[in-house]
């Protein structure tokens, strides 16, 4: 018996190999080297300290590309959250026709590569022959005279941005919601009736608080890719070259500022690791708060994340 | 809280249903079910109509695309096919998407389902701290570690190669998640015994049983690998240097240097990139959302 449960050793082997060799060392790596003065003039990479760290403090753009990050999230993940519920709630509990066929219908954005989601909005958004400002004169809230030259301003792309990640994800969240939805027993919704609550009751007082786990969950990936957003910043900015980070820099993402320093000009590899720790640290410290504000202390153990 | 109430339930339940066929709304409830559902299609119109227009404008001369909106498709695919070649090989990062993709997308499976298998089946020593540390590996996204990795592939000579781009796929927890799931509701501890004691070696019972049965779970994550894989942007942005290499992702974003003044030739290309992934989401669409919802329920 104990040479079969060897077995389960060797199974595993080759993914944890992998992990620690490709995934986890190259984490630790980047560590490592944002102490370091690793670039094109110093290819070499001598031991620095934290003279990268110091630096950031003073990079005006790194600053800039912390706060466009958030605001990029957050104006997608606030709408993103309130639709997913709401359709999710309307489409397991309103005995909605085609129900299945809507939700496909919102979720493929989702599936779609995402740079090529941003060309298409950056073709879309051209400002004369631009399909957005095509579409706003064909419904009249525009005149042929006045269009709106979006890519021009820093507030529209940003705006932009942040509507094209809440049109690629409020159908995933939607989809999350609704699983944990169809989970809530009937017979809670059908007891509440007989005590007289309403739907908007049974809303608030049962379909919420049950669907709480799948709320952290969405929360969670949610935050930790909005503060990894790159693809579609990267590729939307008016003009030929990417990752300029639009006007008045108002797309420039941390991972955007860390790529545009690790490779491109100048190759500064070990500052642009600073980049990715910084960023790394954020990730860790929002997990934790929002996993100790959010969850009840029964629902830590093993709720969240399943029980193996 | 509920206990009280519940022993009341099952007669409420059947009274419902007996009174469901006769059930009519109110004139109240009918405008309301109305703008519900008009509210409904007008969110199904802003998720669809980028990707309609799309395949239109791919279809119309640059000419027509500036003179205005159209609904219909225009005559222009062909010149438009033409423009497009003139200056990017499309196919090839096709091809070099699959090259990558499905190698990836393979080696996922089958790592994933022999890591899963170990996890479900296997009671060796630290089996749950483990499974946790391959849960916390779904947490990490690759951002983190890319300048790391890219120094790394740099040392063993291996950047500008795809191996930088498939073999980290070997390691994908997501996979190992669903798939244990899926091989501890669905396969019989028994039958596995049965073929042990007939003298079956570990690896074979894993090729011959396990494999075969977790087949419908390894096909969902399959297609949720392969998309994820094949809209991969930053990784292959970052290793590859050359044009013929380059996958499908990193041409697309490159149209907007290319085609500057050919808007319908820059619609088709994106167009190219984006038709498959639809097609494969119309007919896997029940695979794809369980593969997706799975990864947040426990069970």
């Amino acid at each position: 018996m104990r040479k079969k449960e060897n077995y389960g050793y060797l199974f595993i082997a080759p993914f944890f190999i992998v992990f620690i060799l490709l995934q986890l060392y190259p984490i630790i790596y980047t560590f490592y080297l944002s102490f370091t003065n690793l670039s094109s003039a110093n290819p070499g990479g001598e031991w620095v300290g934290w003279a990268n760290y110091a630096r950031l403090l003073t990079d005006q753009f790194f600053h800039k590309s912390i706060v466009n990050t958030w605001r990029i999230w957050i104006m997608n993940f606030i709408p993103q959250l309130i639709f997913a519920v709401m359709l999710a709630a309307i489409l397991t509990r309103a005995r909605i026709r085609g129900a299945s066929i809507f939700r496909g219908i919102y979720f493929l954005p989702n599936l779609v590569t995402a740079a090529s989601v941003g060309i298409l909005f950056n073709v879309m958004l051209g400002w004369q022959s631009g399909t957005i400002n095509q579409i706003l004169v064909a419904l009249g809230i525009i005149d042929e005279a006045n269009k709106i030259h979006f890519l021009a301003s820093g507030a529209w792309t940003s705006t932009f941005v942040s509507l094209i990640l809440w049109w690629m994800w409020f159908g995933h969240s939607m989809i999350l919601f609704m699983a944990a939805m169809v989970a809530v027993p009937q017979e809670y919704y059908d007891a509440a009736a007989v005590d007289g609550a309403g739907a908007w009751q049974s809303f608030w007082k049962i379909t919420l608080p049950l669907i709480r786990p799948i709320m952290i969950y969405v929360l969670v990936t949610s935050l930790i890719g909005g503060l990894n957003n790159f693809d579609i910043p990267f590729v939307i900015g008016e003009g030929q070259n990417l990752g300029t980070g639009g006007p008045e820099k108002s797309i420039l993402t941390m991972v955007m500022h860390m790529y545009n320093l690790a490779f491109t000009a100048g190759r500064q590899r070990g500052y642009a690791a600073a980049i990715a720790v910084i960023l790394f640290v954020m990730v860790l410290i929002f997990s934790l708060i929002i996993f100790k504000l959010m969850t009840r202390r029964e629902e830590m153990a093993g709720r969240v994340l399943p029980r193996p | 809280m509920q206990e009280h109430v519940l022993p009341a339930v099952p007669a409420r339940a059947k009274e419902r249903k007996a009174v469901k066929p006769a059930r009519r709304l109110k004139p109240g409830q009918v405008v309301g079910r109305i703008f519900l559902y008009l509210f409904l299609i007008l969110l199904a119109v802003i998720c669809f109509t980028p990707f309609y227009l799309m395949i239109i404008n791919a279809t119309r001369s640059t000419v027509e695309i500036n003179r205005g909106l159209s609904l219909i498709p225009g005559k222009s695919l062909i010149d438009n096919y033409i423009t497009m070649q003139q200056s990017m090989n499309i196919w090839r990062g096709f091809l070099n998407s699959l090259i990558v993709a499905v190698p990836s997308t393979l080696l996922a499976a089958y790592f994933g389902a022999l890591t899963a298998y170990a996890f479900s089946k296997f009671n060796f020593r630290g089996n749950r701290a483990l499974f946790w540390v391959v849960l916390g590996t779904m947490m990490i996204p690759v951002q983190l570690g890319i300048i790391g990795y890219f120094q790394m592939a740099v040392t063993l000579r291996l950047v500008n190669t795809y191996w930088v781009l498939i073999l980290p796929s070997i390691a994908t927890g997501s996979t190992v998640f669903f798939l244990k799931m899926y091989m501890d509701a669905n396969l019989d501890s028994a039958l596995l015994e049965a073929a042990r004691v007939d003298g079956s070696s570990e690896l074979g019972i894993f090729h011959r049983i396990v494999l075969p049965i977790s087949l419908p779970g390894i096909a969902t994550m399959s297609i949720l690998n392969f998309i994820f894989t094949w809209n991969n942007y930053l990784t292959p942005l970052v290793m590859l240097f050359d044009k013929d290499k380059f996958t499908l992702p990193i041409l697309i974003a490159l149209v907007k240097g290319t085609y500057k003044q050919n808007l319908g030739a820059s619609y088709l290309a994106v167009a190219i990139s984006i038709v498959p992934i639809m097609i494969a989401f119309v007919l896997f669409s029940n695979y794809i959302i369980a593969g997706v919802t799975a990864g947040a329920l426990k069970e």
